[in-house]
């Protein structure tokens, strides 16, 4: 025992993605109420790629939920599960899988708390069926703006609650959450995956596998380009039955540490070309089929403890936007003629499936294909992004807060029309804005605290405020 | 095993009632905030997959040595014949706090010496009238010699660590086990915000080393191991080397 929120000294705070980093003190307790108290923000495990879990120049302290974890409770007939927010999923999984169940949505890592799955509104590969994270939590227990604890729910404080699920930490702190775990058969995946010839083939089949697969996702290599532009592996999957699976539980994977940073410049264009052609051929056969161990499945990436250490000191971003398919399925090769154009290389171009939009008012999907690429950042990352942004305003898509490091104000403005309702009930909870961010000051307009050396913010290079006063129609 | 723990709520004693759920001990908690321990306990039934309110709990504070009877008396009653009883609560502030603060540093000499002690003692008599069994207690590297950083916590761990050691000899005889932990620095809320040097634990490696000392009877164990070897050369450093040294 001690005395609770312990003094924290200051140290170097990043996502992800290592940029940018900012000079601020964790305060981590397990009493999540003590140390939430007049603190704008609330950080997990620190696994969004941008700025979204730093705080504000000018403010000092975020809150780390990670010694908060406790289970409050479990229902094993309604699979509910209620705990503290910085449970993580790694624990989720490794206590209830054996169990049968599983989070009703998963992102591509287990190193994330509930209450970043619930800030973020994280989606998985079930996204076209099953929905957001959000959509599943049954209630939140908050602290809000003016210090009180407040439950909230679809049907209690709903308004509170949209804006929460998808709200980036900015409607308060989040302490505990509800959420309805699924029940899966057996804790294996029955996957088959496909090799296909270039982007039309792979967006063709990739929907079409949403028709009778609960899962789909998959990678293309994004460096070659012609008739084999955007060429991949789709990958389908759903839950072994008992008779599928193996007999024997799947046994925890083995972690590896990349124990240093590896030189800035390694991750490059001949790099990422020669990896991209070895992931494509490695999938010599045009089909493959099996039984594959979850974690194998869900979590590639978790094997290599620290990936992000490949991109050296200078960091990476990702840049995930989804796409609306109304105007046409040709959107995805734009979109890879755009980065081709840019010479932008990624290692990674994943494009998923997307379903309607949930409950969450900033929640990130929305009917059509969401495609997530990484770069190393670089002096040309802020034009590369400004580029993709306005093709993805254009389009009527949108980007994904949690991956964002770079997106300006004005464009996040222009690719968001749920924004003003969303900033009403923000205005309702929080009218002085105690909660904020360094991504809210970005691409919000929040006012940074204190005078500091905030560096000001560059007029974006092209037709920009034009697309942003043009109202566009939209379906959805 | 059927086990009562005192400080279940954080750091290692939370690390600590998790493996013994999750290997099937029986468990009674202990603790200063009931409500607070009860929350603990809920945590445990979930993941040691019990039922609702089968890990029981009742308030015991170290700064109030004349609640230890009914604490003791409410885990008997729910255990029955008791294996081992570990204690992982204490105090714990910077030297620096320390000093400014005397009031407080006089709560925490008593809550990790006096009440400790005598908690200790309440808990070998239960466990002899019963034929022995095991007294694990949370000691502190900080207790191997005088050092600037933590020299007020590290006098009542030193104090702690003679008894207990005082303890064994007597008693082992009798079938009293007692378990002394000295932990290095490991990485809990307690010392967050501290600078973490090199060999600094987890709390789950502490508890999976603790009751492997436990299953074992080893009398003293040092978590993460390398401590043991730390403690060793600064027990030899002459006195004008640790007038120099900030360890």
């Amino acid at each position: 025992m001690r005395e609770p929120g312990s003094p924290a000294s200051t140290r170097l705070l990043s996502g992800w993605g290592r940029v940018p980093t900012v000079a601020a003190q964790e305060l981590l307790s397990e009493d999540l109420d003590v140390i939430t108290r007049d603190v704008p923000l609330s950080r997990g495990l620190g696994r969004s790629y941008g700025d979204a879990s730093l705080p504000a120049h000018g403010d000092k302290r975020v809150a780390g939920s990670v010694l908060a974890d406790r289970i409050l409770a479990f229902d094993p007939d309604s699979g509910i599960l209620r705990a503290e927010a910085g449970l993580s999923l790694r624990e989720i999984v490794r206590l209830f899988l054996p169990r049968g169940y599983f989070t009703p949505v998963s992102p591509g890592t287990q190193y994330v708390t509930l209450g970043g799955m619930v800030a973020a509104d994280i989606h998985g590969k079930n996204h076209h069926r099953d929905g957001c994270f959000g959509q599943h939590v049954t209630s939140l227990r908050m602290r809000v703006a003016d210090g009180r604890i407040v439950d909230c729910s679809p049907t209690k404080e709903r308004d509170l609650f949209r804006a929460t699920v998808g709200g980036m930490g900015l409607t308060g702190h989040i302490l505990e959450v509800a959420v309805r775990l699924k029940r899966v058969p057996s804790p294996w995946i029955v996957f088959e995956s496909v090799r296909l010839p270039n982007v039309e083939a792979y967006v063709a089949a990739l929907k079409e596998a949403g028709t009778s697969w609960p899962q789909t996702v998959g990678f293309i290599d994004c460096t070659k380009g012609g008739r084999h532009l955007g060429r991949g592996i789709l990958i389908k999957g759903r839950w072994a039955e008992r008779s599928e699976a193996p007999p024997q539980p799947p046994e925890p994977k083995r972690t590896v540490s990349i124990p240093f940073d590896l030189p800035s410049g390694l991750v490059n264009r001949l790099t990422v070309k020669i990896f991209n052609t070895l992931t494509y051929w490695k999938h010599f056969a045009l089909v493959r089929k099996g039984v594959i161990h979850p974690e194998s499945y869900f979590y590639p990436l978790d094997k290599l403890l620290n990936w992000n250490r490949f991109y050296g000191r200078r960091g990476m971003t990702q840049y995930q936007c989804v796409l609306p398919m109304e105007a046409g399925s040709d959107v995805a090769r734009r979109f890879l003629e755009l980065l081709r154009a840019r010479r932008a290389a990624s290692p990674v171009c994943v494009i998923k499936d997307c379903g309607p939009e949930g409950i969450g008012l900033l929640s990130f999907p929305r009917p059509g294909i969401s495609i997530a690429v990484d770069f190393a950042v670089n002096d040309g990352t802020q034009a590369l992004v400004d580029a993709l942004n306005e093709f993805v305003v254009r389009e009527g898509g949108r980007v994904y807060l949690a991956k964002d490091a770079f997106t300006r104000a004005a464009h996040f403005r222009a690719m968001e029309p749920r924004l003003a309702e969303w900033e009403a009930i923000r205005r309702r909870w929080d009218p002085e804005r105690k909660f904020r961010s360094r991504q809210s000051v970005r691409v919000l307009g929040d006012e940074a605290p204190a005078p500091g050396p905030r560096p000001a913010p560059a007029e974006p290079a092209s037709d920009l405020a034009a697309i942003a006063a043009t109202p566009r129609s939209r379906t959805a | 095993m059927k086990v009562v723990l005192l400080g279940a709520t954080k750091g290692m004693g939370r690390a600590m009632g998790r493996l013994l759920v999750e290997r099937k001990h029986e468990l009674f908690l202990l603790g200063r905030d009931e409500a607070d321990v009860a929350r603990s306990a809920r945590d445990l039934e979930v993941r040691g997959g019990r039922p609702a309110n089968s890990v029981g709990v009742a308030a015991c504070d170290l700064a109030r040595p004349e609640g230890f009877a009914t604490a003791l008396d409410a885990a008997e009653r729910a255990l029955g014949k008791l294996d081992a009883i570990i204690v992982t609560a204490a105090l714990f502030a910077t030297q620096a706090r320390l000093e400014d603060d005397p009031a407080f540093a006089g709560e925490l000499l008593a809550a990790n010496f006096t009440g400790t002690v005598l908690f200790c003692e309440a808990a070998r008599k239960r466990l002899l009238a019963k034929g022995g069994g095991t007294l694990c207690v949370f000691s502190s590297v900080a207790g191997e010699r005088g050092r600037k950083p933590v020299i007020i916590y590290g006098a009542a761990k030193a104090g702690l660590s003679h008894y207990l050691e005082g303890l064994d000899h007597k008693f082992s005889a009798q079938g009293l086990r007692v378990v002394t932990v000295k932990p290095g620095f490991v990485k809990t809320g307690m010392t967050a915000g501290l600078p973490a040097p090199p060999f600094a634990g987890e709390p789950e490696g502490v508890a999976k080393a603790v009751l492997a000392a436990i299953e074992r009877g080893r009398p003293v164990v040092y978590v993460p191991g390398a401590w043991a070897l730390i403690m060793f050369v600064i027990r030899l450093l002459p006195r004008f080397v640790m007038r120099k040294l900030n360890f």
